[in-house]
């Protein structure tokens, strides 16, 4: 088992060398086709990938938001090395404040409402942050913990967010072009069919096209062009702000909080810039979970079980690496649609996976490289110093 | 939010600091657990919630079993005999899932080393497996063909729902405080905590194997040195913990009679609250935060309602930190304090 | 040794320090300082109180009584990084680097003390980033270069043998531009022809400019590199001059060479 998750990572980081050795024109081409096949994926529907018992866009979407979702917490926990366990606390804040400014309580158009949803998760992420990040680092758990459950408990208390009801109607995004009018026009410039397959062989379905850009009650497609593209902007910024001074600080502050302290890092800011900023991409998520196709949010949304796949997602893919992160988020969201038959067992899988994966191999499926590299290199020193033993007595 | 529910007459305010005080002595057992554990390890013992919600089965079992499924109200005199039978086979059933947790997802971390992170990790999958597989067990039951036999155990197509105790205690008041009927169950709760702390405490400082738990806590290298086992030391404390989640799961079924899969959840979280409250990694302070937790929550609920209950302890959690992140007792089970 | 005719500034004053925790006196009034340019040895047999005087004078505990004085300023208990700020840098007796980073980053980590740069410089990638960035780059390479170690600065701090750990720590400590550079205990674990080329290391070091506070064990690494010693007993300071004075002085030969003669070849 053990050998087959290590070839995993090897043939990842051939895939990876190999990429940086095309001349730039061939990445460029590379990276579109990727994009292309990303963008059209809910409408290719490739065979057996494609669920069927459940539409394979909405499908599609929840994928690309869990992705998101991980991508946030890999921040938190990959970089600064901070285990949130109440992450979904963040995401259910982001969701309601969304609710109620376009809702509930107001009539702001999602994207006047999107911005404040982030700065108030944020804001949440350093009331929660501030005082449990100057204490031992494994307290933050349950208190995070705690914190997920205080705000479930809390919305299906309070009359004013809807309580157990929930709120209904949410609007969605302003499309672009024609508003759709239900039950029939779907509105946007144009509208996209997509592949049917009988087997092996695709044909269009005219039935069912998705309109770009509306965003209505019938199609999840919109949505999931829409978050795919808040997920390579959040992808892009995750890549600009890892490689500076403040990726550097997470780092050193997650290998050796003493040591960073004494080279100048201020590493309580630091921790809690991590922390917040995983926090406002769950509340940024959230919001574009609030304003999907169903529209509807309520308590039941956010169980404390959607905080524990959060985190498998960002260890099973390999605390620290953005795209194991990425990687573990969609697996988290599409395993249990696509089986479906199994989705009573998810959660003992998940948690038998969790341990084996933790006793076994600690540094996930697609650890950061320098980890991997590091392991190499510890490997090759053993074996030196065990073929160092051995040649001791001749000598 | 009312105050006065709380402060209007003595009577309320007693009845509820009394009521809080049973529930918390529940959770100053459960806290033990935690508390040994990360005195010993450094670790936050995540699935120990689990040790207790087998516990609670175990109880539960042991009544259908001795008694059958017919509903019935005792008195704590009646139910003794089987009671008894129950709390012997919750601590074995705790300390069985305690120890067999500690072969399968701990004793492999410490042995290569790994960082907190993953062992938290590690028990937090465990957790969620363990609490699963009490929720499938309908499941498993059918796999192997004996659902027919057993079905009164794995209660099929609602195993995930509330499973109660087929003999209801019926308590019995024996005095009056402040308006509060003191019961036999309340006391029996509170008295057998009070015990099993003591013991524990007694056990700790004075035996010899007491000792080496406190010498591992202190410097586990050292200790090795010094000849102490600590891979026994950390089984010992694995096997303590489960041994005093097995009595709170006996004393929670005398006062609240059911339980299901997701029962341990909770009370677990607020068992470490009390634990980190009094200080972690030292008993007595186990026993103060649990009393303090318990009395806390019974008053926050009579303030702002019961919905809140739980909301009270996780802000005492937080509030604890922020103030005093040693607890109240200070933390050290190595230190004298014991 | 000419160098030492002319009066310099001192760069850090230890002002009549005594610390006691409870009942025990870990420093005894002790006085002395360390001038603008030159390498101070700090040494004294284990327990003398060579780690308390070195927390003090980083500002990790405060003084019972008496102060000390950094670049003209009596320090208080600071914050662990605002020391790094005010211009001291110190190396760890038991290496503590970031193992998974590269040696170049774990450079950069230092060289990025004294930086502005925001999150949002960041983010947006904006000309203080790049600016900062590239000097950061220039100035950690450069000190790879000081410490020996450019060939290996792709490599994870882990992967360095022994030796180049202790370089890489002396250079990240550096990076941080400090006026003063403490090191503790650099030496511990190397053999004598490591200590040579730490010698050397430390003369340039001290030749680029930096003030160096030296704590060590080894009393010929000390007399061959430093300028002037001051030597602590039981928390007290017996003897203070350049290393021939001390290699001469009674107490310190009483107290010290004796015992150390043995174990320092």
């Amino acid at each position: 088992m053990m050998a087959g998750m290590g070839s995993i990572s090897a043939r990842w980081d051939r895939v990876v060398d190999r990429y940086n050795a095309q001349p730039k024109i061939v990445k460029i081409l590379w990276v579109t086709l990727l994009l292309v096949i990303a963008y059209a994926m809910p409408l290719l529907r490739p065979p057996i990938i494609t669920t069927n018992s459940i539409d394979f866009g909405t499908v599609m979407f929840r994928v690309i938001a869990f992705a998101l979702v991980a991508l946030g917490l890999n921040i938190v926990i990959g970089y600064a090395g901070l285990l949130d366990l109440g992450y979904v606390g963040f995401y259910a804040v982001g969701a309601y404040t969304t609710a109620v400014l376009t809702v509930e309580h107001g009539s702001w158009p999602f994207f006047l409402a999107l911005p404040l949803a982030i700065v108030v998760t944020m804001i949440s992420g350093v009331i929660l942050g501030a005082p449990t990040l100057r204490v031992r680092g494994d307290y933050l758990a349950i208190v995070t913990l705690g914190f997920g459950e205080i705000i479930r408990i809390s919305v299906n208390n309070i009359e004013w967010v809807g309580a157990a009801a929930g709120i209904k109607n949410i609007p969605h995004p302003t499309g672009i072009g024609a508003k759709p009018e239900p039950p029939f026009k779907q509105g946007g410039l144009f509208e996209i069919p997509r592949l049917e397959w009988n087997g092996l062989v695709p044909s269009f379905d005219t039935e069912h096209k998705s309109a770009f850009l509306a965003f209505g009650s019938r199609d999840a497609v919109p949505y999931y062009w829409l978050i795919l593209t808040v997920l390579i902007l959040v992808l892009i910024g995750d890549r600009l702000v890892k490689a500076s001074r403040v990726g550097r600080a997470w780092e050193a502050t997650r290998e050796d909080e003493d040591a960073a302290e004494l080279m100048g890092v201020p590493t309580f800011k630091y921790k809690l810039m991590a922390f917040a900023l995983g926090a406002s991409i769950g509340g940024l998520s959230g919001s574009f979970y609030a304003s999907s196709q169903a529209g509807y949010i309520n308590p039941q949304s956010f169980p404390l079980l959607l905080s524990m796949l959060f985190v498998a997602a960002v260890i099973v893919g390999g605390s620290g690496n953005r795209w194991g992160a990425i990687a573990g988020g969609a697996l988290v969201a599409y395993l249990p649609e696509r089986f479906r038959d199994f989705a009573d067992y998810r959660l003992l899988v998940f948690g038998l996976a969790l341990t084996v994966l933790a006793v076994w191999r600690p540094e996930g499926l697609l650890p950061p490289r320098q980890t991997r590299r590091a392991k190499a290199a510890e490997a090759e020193i053993d074996a030196l110093e065990e073929g160092d033993l051995e040649e001791t007595p001749n000598v | 939010m009312d105050f006065g529910a709380l402060f209007g007459s003595f009577d309320n305010f007693a009845s509820f600091t009394m009521g809080g005080l049973v529930f918390g002595a529940i959770y100053a057992l459960i806290a033990l657990g935690y508390t040994m554990v990360y005195g010993v390890l450094q670790l936050i013992n995540f699935a120990h919630s689990e040790v207790f919600m087998y516990g609670t089965f175990a109880v539960a079992w042991t009544f259908v079993l001795l008694h059958g499924t017919g509903d019935a109200n005792w008195s704590l005199g009646k139910a003794l005999p089987i009671l008894l039978v129950a709390l012997v086979a919750a601590m074995l059933a705790s300390a069985a899932i305690a120890l067999v947790l500690e072969r399968v997802a701990y004793r492999p971390l410490i042995n290569k080393n790994a960082p907190k992170l993953i062992a938290l990790i590690s028990a937090i999958g465990a957790s969620f497996a363990l609490s699963e597989a009490m929720g499938l067990r309908d499941r498993f039951a059918k796999w192997l063909g004996v659902d027919d036999n057993l079905a009164n155990y794995v209660s099929p197509k609602k195993a995930r729902d509330v499973y109660t105790n087929p003999v209801t205690i019926e308590p019995h008041k024996l005095f009056e405080v402040g308006g509060y009927n003191v019961t036999d169950v309340d006391l029996v709760i509170v008295l057998a905590a009070l015990v099993m702390m003591f013991a524990l405490d007694q056990f700790v400082r004075r035996t010899r194997f007491g000792r080496g738990i406190r010498a591992v806590a202190q410097d586990p290298e050292s200790a090795a040195l010094m000849g102490v086992n600590s891979t026994r030391v950390v089984q010992v404390t694995f096997l303590i913990g489960g041994l005093m989640a097995g009595v709170a799961a006996t004393l929670y079924m005398m006062k609240i009679g059911a339980t299901r899969q997701s029962a341990g959840f909770l009370l677990g979280v607020k068992a470490f609250t009390a634990a980190v409250m009094g200080g972690i990694g030292n008993l007595r302070g186990a026993l103060l935060g649990g009393l303090v937790l318990g009395v806390m929550e019974s008053w926050g609920a009579a303030i702002w309602g019961n919905e809140w209950r739980d909301v009270v302890a996780f802000i005492l959690l937080v509030l604890i930190l922020l103030v005093r992140p040693s607890g109240l007792l200070g933390e050290a089970l190595g230190k004298a304090r014991a | 040794m000419s160098e030492n005719a002319t009066p310099r500034k001192a760069l850090l004053e230890v002002d009549d320090v005594t610390i006691r925790f409870g009942g025990l006196t870990a420093l005894d009034s002790v006085s002395f300082d360390i001038k603008e340019g030159e390498i101070l040895g700090l040494i004294g047999p284990n327990g003398a109180g060579k780690t308390t005087c070195f927390n003090v004078m980083t500002g990790v505990y405060q003084a019972t009584s008496g102060h000390v004085r950094f670049d003209g300023t009596v320090l208080r208990k600071l914050k662990r990084h605002k020391i790094t700020k005010l211009g001291m840098a110190r190396t760890f007796q038991n290496i503590r680097l970031f193992k998974s980073m590269t040696v170049l980053d774990n450079v950069m980590v230092g060289a990025d003390a004294h930086s502005k740069v925001s999150f949002f410089d960041a983010l947006f990638r904006t000309p203080r980033h790049r600016r900062t960035e590239a000097e950061a780059l220039a100035r950690a390479k450069d000190l790879l270069k000081i410490v020996g170690i450019t060939a290996r600065h792709d490599e994870l701090a882990a992967n360095l043998s022994y030796g180049d750990q202790r370089r890489l720590e002396i250079a990240r400590a550096m990076a941080t531009g400090p006026k003063l550079l403490c090191l503790d205990e650099p030496a511990a674990g190397f053999n004598p022809a490591e200590k040579q080329r730490l010698m050397q290391l430390i003369r340039r070091v001290r030749d680029e400019g930096y003030t160096v506070l030296l704590i060590e064990h080894d009393m010929r690494l000390v007399m061959g590199v430093t300028d002037r010693i001051v030597v602590l007993e039981f928390g007290k300071k017996i003897a203070e001059g350049t290393p021939a004075e001390i290699r001469d002085n009674p107490a310190v030969i009483a107290a010290y060479l004796g015992v150390d003669e043995d174990d320092a070849s």
